[in-house]
């Protein structure tokens, strides 16, 4: 189905449910419940669940099939931010010439940072493409505020001329739309305590996602992606086999380039603020930790890790001490206490802490992150069924 | 006029003359080895032939071409393979992979972005690549990650994916090397066949005499960086220059 | 002329704290393979073992002061430092305004226990890996050590003002015959500039003059033959690591009066020292500190107001272009030697 073989299909439509009923299974408790604080459905951050999804898938076509690490591929989601609200401010409120020309915009400027990285390879890379990037974001932050807003950021205002757009009569500024379907747009169904919210943008953002990793999973599968896996094994015999690895290598960090820019638009299109820090090399480091932590090479890992990663910015990091003394209070008095002074350190504002003895752990033990977790918990489950039979020994997905 | 002429290279690093006046031919579908004792220039020569070194001098043409100054991509389209001393395969790739990548090559060409189609669902890819699989006696291993296989299936695959790409020239650099003797007799053995099947040019760079006499139809004996002598194996046996050159080392 | 002399001066004191940093850097690199990006957190500690010392000696109990009398007529209760009790209000008072230089001794064991620690708990299980795992794991642990330093001592920069001797500038300027009041220069800069090249000096005089240092270099040079010569080479490089951490760890303690210490210090100055270590030659120690003191320099005469008008926002990204251009046109760096890091 869609030109991909059974499992990838699968993979897909999986994929793609969950995408659809994010707004119902991610509010598993009811209204005005204690735990309703850990509810993820609400927009913004679903929003951010899926747009971060296809930095991250993006970021994984170039680390996860070449092996080139980049630490500065957040400049090319800064790029494409601030493409998107030049769109918006000039040409048109409606969301799609934002999103398409901010994949654009990155492209080219991955060519330009790519043309110029990949002359080298291992850690040198590495260093360039963070060179690059601190560049870009020390530029975007001073010299070009003219572009970029500089500190204060970029976005939308009254008196933007959107030359495709009737005159703007009110006195409000125009939020992003589809072509009339507002993004910050919202249908709310309430049924007995739970409450799910289905909001415009949130659906466009998935639906990009979706399409985004419907293309991903066709590179993984294709001679191109194929080719990129050998660089990552052997570029000499690649090279004494006759291929050329510098264009293959230029390609897929321009597309690499591109899913950022896509995920810099999406993120313009919800929100119309391009700040500088968003090229930061911590933003760069973040991709990193997602694609790790889900999975490198594998298809969903970077989609897990991006989800677990927002996830925990967002709901992890708002659990409080008071919180913790209701839950352990079948503790006694003093045991209490102490349970909640060692895990202090962990949660609230220290989610960070949580998160880099999270990622350590994933390197040290897990370097296939939460795919292989799976599929190390699976196997664990087939051992205790009876034994199956036949059963080739497939490449991890 | 043979396929690739070696023309005066010479090459010098800071105060060594590595090689110097070496002239070279070999002929269409022979095998040429080339030996010599340690330090005699083999692998200068070698990086000479495959564009990972200039020589300060002379010419390498490949059927009227000059290799040099060309990237090892550029020199394998022109029809040159190459196996190396220890066997370079795509080891997190499958052996089918593997057998895959050389065959896009030479339909593909160096680059080709075809990023949307399926690997497997090429069909003519996959046959061919089935097709030198059972060559090789290696079609039960074809969905086996590569890093997995023993040396000398290794050695096999590597053959077999530098024969796929059916070059006009295959250069090999002591393939035998650190090898059982069971796995180097396989392996002259398969290299028997190959000679004997296609019609390919072989050339060897080899240490051991007992791969290059089983297996040569010329020998150049490469001596301080310039050919001592040329000729078919049985001459090259008892040719004084050689025991000269051999014995020198040793003492 | 004035103006590059400042400049030059000014370059000085960063340009020494980058090439601190980087020659642990290219200490572990060269010696253990790894490339560390924990490094920074490193320096970042250092500074914060002169915050905590600070604090240990300023630990003060609280007294009437009966001579002193509040706006309500009551004693007024100051808070005097356990110092003062123990050693009298002079030397006492003396000791908590020496607190930074004084952080030295305290610095040096604490700083290589945690680089001794560090190696045998995480790093030597990563020699093996390849980089691209190393860079993760360091940078794993980067982030874990400096939320650890945020979750003790708060996001806020913390002032630790050097010793009331060291507060004040020095006349460059009149010293070479120029205009009084043209070039000056604080007095504790020129202290850091003297105590990095003091500290550059001791770390090469050790792997020059000293048995082990030159069982080091030959391990930088060839690991596997020294192995093989049976020299436990693990255990130097253990305490290779301890000195690499503790090189770091000293130039956070004497920067922490020119910068005061925030718990992502330790990235802002790793991002440039890795630039460093590149420009410098990947595994070349002289080529550390050269390109450690040139991008100083190099980063203070692009501050200087008549180029930036000229060049606007060069100051932000001299030193990144300054990598660029050299890894394009020198791939080994300033000093690098061939064969290290060449893929």
């Amino acid at each position: 189905m869609f030109g991909l073989e059974k499992r990838d299909a699968n993979l897909l439509i999986a994929v793609g449910a969950l995408v659809l009923l994010a707004p119902i299974f991610l509010n598993p408790f009811p209204e005005g419940s204690a735990l309703a604080q850990f509810n993820a459905g609400y927009p913004d951050l679903m929003q951010r669940f899926v747009i971060f999804g296809i930095f991250a898938i993006g970021f994984n076509i170039l680390f996860g099939l070449t092996g080139y690490l980049s630490f500065g591929h957040a400049a090319f989601l800064g790029a494409g931010s601030y493409a998107g609200v030049w769109m918006l401010k000039l040409l048109t409120i409606n969301v799609i010439p934002a999103i398409v020309i901010s994949t654009l915009v990155a492209g080219v400027f991955a060519l330009i940072i790519g043309f110029i990285s990949l002359r080298r390879s291992g850690i040198y890379f590495s260093i360039l493409t963070l060179a690059f990037a601190q560049m870009s974001f020390a530029l975007a932050a001073s010299v070009l505020t003219p572009i970029t807003g500089g500190e204060t950021g970029l976005q939308t205002a009254l008196d933007d001329p959107r030359i495709l757009d009737a005159a703007n009569e009110s006195r409000n500024i125009p939020a992003p739309s589809l072509f009339g379907l507002h993004m910050n747009d919202s249908a709310q169904l309430a049924v007995g305590d739970w409450l799910w919210t289905f909001n415009v943008g949130y659906y466009v953002a998935g639906i990009v996602m979706l399409a985004a990793f419907y293309v991903a999973i066709r590179i993984f599968r294709s001679p191109f992606g194929m080719m990129l896996r050998a660089i990552k094994s052997n570029q000499q015999r690649l090279n004494y086999t006759g291929l050329n690895t510098r264009p293959y290598m230029l390609a897929c960090f321009v597309i690499s380039g591109m899913y950022a820019g896509l995920a810099g638009g999406l993120m313009v299109s919800m929100d119309p603020l391009a700040g500088a820090e968003r090229m930061q090399w911590t933003a760069s480091g973040e991709v990193v930790l997602m694609t790790i932590l889900g999975g490198v090479g594998t298809l969903i890992g970077p989609v897990l890790g991006a989800g677990l990663i927002k996830y925990f910015e967002n709901i992890f990091s708002k659990i409080n001490d008071n919180l913790l003394h209701q839950w352990f209070s079948f503790l006694p008095q003093g045991l209490e206490d102490f349970v909640v002074t060692i895990i202090h350190p962990f949660i609230g504002k220290g989610w960070h802490l949580t998160l880099g003895l999270m990622f350590m752990a994933v390197i040290i033990f897990l370097p296939g992150g939460l795919v292989e977790l799976g599929q190390r918990a699976s196997k664990l489950f087939k051992k205790r069924n009876p034994p199956q039979t036949g059963g080739q020994k497939e490449p991890a997905e | 006029m043979g396929i690739l002429e070696i023309k005066d290279v010479g090459k010098r690093f800071g105060g060594l003359q590595a090689l110097c006046d070496v002239n070279l031919s070999v002929a269409e579908n022979t095998c040429h080895a080339i030996i010599g004792p340690n330090g005699a220039g083999k692998s200068t020569l070698l990086n000479c032939l495959i564009g990972k070194l200039m020589p300060d001098s002379g010419s390498v043409m490949f059927d009227g071409k000059s290799v040099l100054g060309r990237s090892p991509y550029e020199i394998n389209q022109l029809g040159i393979s190459r196996v190396f001393q220890t066997p370079e395969i795509f080891g997190d790739l499958s052996v089918l992979e593997n057998m895959m990548i050389p065959i896009f090559a030479t339909r593909d060409g160096s680059f080709s972005m075809d990023a949307m189609s399926n690997v497997m669902s090429q069909k003519d890819i996959a046959e061919a690549a089935d097709k030198m699989l059972s060559e090789m006696n290696m079609l039960d291993k074809r969905n086996m990650q590569a890093a997995s296989l023993s040396r000398g299936d290794k050695r096999r695959l590597e053959i077999g994916m530098c024969l796929s790409q059916n070059p006009r020239l295959l250069l090999l650099d002591e393939p035998t090397a650190g090898m059982a003797r069971a796995d180097t007799n396989n392996t002259i053995d398969l290299l028997n066949e190959i000679k004997q099947e296609r019609d390919i040019t072989i050339a060897i760079i080899e240490h051991d005499m007992h791969v290059v006499f089983s297996l040569a139809d010329r020998i150049t004996v490469l001596a301080q960086g310039t050919p001592l002598v040329e000729d078919v194996p049985e001459k090259i046996k008892g040719h004084p220059k050689v025991k000269e050159a051999y014995l020198g080392e040793t003492h | 002329m004035d103006q590059i002399i400042l400049q030059i001066l000014n370059g000085l004191d960063k340009g020494s704290a980058y090439a601190l940093i980087a020659l642990g850097l290219t200490l572990i690199f060269g010696t253990l393979g790894v490339v560390n990006f924990a490094h920074g957190a490193l320096f970042m500690i250092g500074a914060f073992c002169a915050v905590t010392l600070s604090r240990i000696l300023s630990l003060s109990h609280v007294v009437l002061d009966e001579t002193k009398k509040d706006f309500l007529g009551k004693p007024l209760k100051v808070e005097v430092p356990y110092a003062n009790d123990w050693f009298g209000p002079e030397l006492g008072g003396a000791i908590i305004d020496w607190a930074v230089p004084l952080s030295i001794l305290f610095a040096i064991p604490v700083m290589i226990l945690i680089g001794v620690i560090m190696e045998r708990g995480l790093i030597k299980h990563f020699y093996k890996r390849p980089h691209a795992d190393q860079i993760l794991v360091t940078f794993g642990l980067a982030i874990v050590l400096q939320e650890i330093i945020k979750y003790y001592f708060g996001a806020n920069q913390i002032p630790t003002p050097a010793p009331e001797a060291f507060v004040g500038s020095f006349d460059f300027g009149a010293l070479i015959g120029l205009d009084s009041g043209k070039v000056i220069y604080p007095y504790w800069r020129i202290l850091y500039f003297c105590f990095a090249m003091l500290l550059i000096g001791l770390v090469f005089a050790f792997l020059q003059f000293t048995t082990f240092g030159m069982v080091v270099r030959a391990g930088m040079a060839d690991r596997e033959t020294v192995g093989m010569l049976g020299i436990n080479i693990d255990r130097r490089f253990t305490i290779m690591f301890g000195i690499a951490a503790a090189v770091a760890g000293l130039a956070g303690v004497m920067y922490t009066p020119i910068n005061p210490p925030n718990y992502h210090m330790g990235m802002d100055f790793l991002v440039i020292s890795f630039v460093v270590v590149v420009v410098g030659g990947m595994g070349s120690l002289p080529g550390a500190v050269l390109a450690g003191l040139l991008l100083g320099i190099l980063e203070s005469f692009a501050s200087v107001r008549e180029v930036i008008e000229f060049l606007p926002g060069i100051n932000q990204v001299v030193i990144y272009l300054a990598a660029i251009v050299i890894l394009l046109t020198r791939p080994r760096g300033l000093m690098g030697r061939k064969g290290v890091m060449e893929d």
